[in-house]
């Protein structure tokens, strides 16, 4: 089962972790991205493409699920305002097993991270910026293909 | 051909606009032709398209690289490298 959403409201992590844990399912494994709190950030705002954005997640969840026989898989991503310690991004995968759970949970972030249109603009001090992609991010998710 | 153009974060800023119909001439095949067509407009999109290394383009809601053909497409976007997560 996939569940992918792109919401401005608070991620319930109760509510995603209850549609991750499916009946026969033996590990949940979950990654839960905040916004920093301990480096100036103000506020963050997270802009993407609506329609395209939901779809490149669903693909995201798909080639896990099929990748590593997963029984779930859930994307959870806000957009719009938010402050240091909310939550930004959700994932969970569910399997029979922790080695696939593991290893797809990482799969889902460093995929999304990549392959999904969203931009995140941050404010400091009053002063606005857009938050430059990071090469680090490239390569995490470019290490998925090498295998 | 009329195309519906989005764009996203500092590129819909600069442009100044998130969204607008274009009809680029026939000699415009290609996602970096048209970009290079649109950066000619005014000085708003001149600036929004001055680096391609920093622009990323979406054909019908796929990402796609600039040599990509444009024929038949219905939307296409620009926008910068994507930060979600």
């Amino acid at each position: 089962m996939i569940h992918v959403a792109v919401q401005r409201n608070a991620i319930d992590l109760p509510v995603e972790m209850a549609r991750a844990e499916m009946a026969g399912a033996g590990a949940v494994v979950t990654f839960t991205g905040l916004v920093r709190a301990d480096d100036g950030v103000d506020t963050l705002e997270l802009e993407h493409y609506p329609g395209a954005t939901e779809a490149a997640l669903r693909v995201v969840a798909q080639t896990a699920v099929d990748r590593w026989a997963l029984q779930a898989a859930t994307i959870v991503h806000r957009v719009g305002p938010m402050g240091p310690g909310e939550r930004i991004v959700f994932v969970a995968a569910t399997a029979p097993h922790r080695g696939a759970a593991l290893e797809a949970c990482a799969y889902l972030i460093d995929r999304l991270k990549t392959d999904a249109p969203f931009w995140k603009r941050e404010t400091r001090g009053g002063e606005a910026s857009w938050v430059e992609a990071r090469e680090t991010d490239e390569a995490a998710a470019a290490r998925w293909q090498a295998e | 051909m009329t195309i519906e153009m989005l764009y996203f974060a500092w590129v819909r800023e600069r442009v100044g606009v998130a969204e607008e119909r274009v009809n680029p001439p026939a000699e415009v095949t290609t996602v970096g032709e048209l970009v290079d067509w649109l950066a000619g407009l005014d000085d708003a999109h001149a600036d929004a398209f001055a680096e391609r290394g920093r622009l990323r383009a979406a054909v019908d809601q796929a990402f796609v690289a600039f040599d990509t053909p444009i024929a038949g497409a219905r939307e296409i976007a620009i926008f910068p490298p994507v930060t979600g997560g």
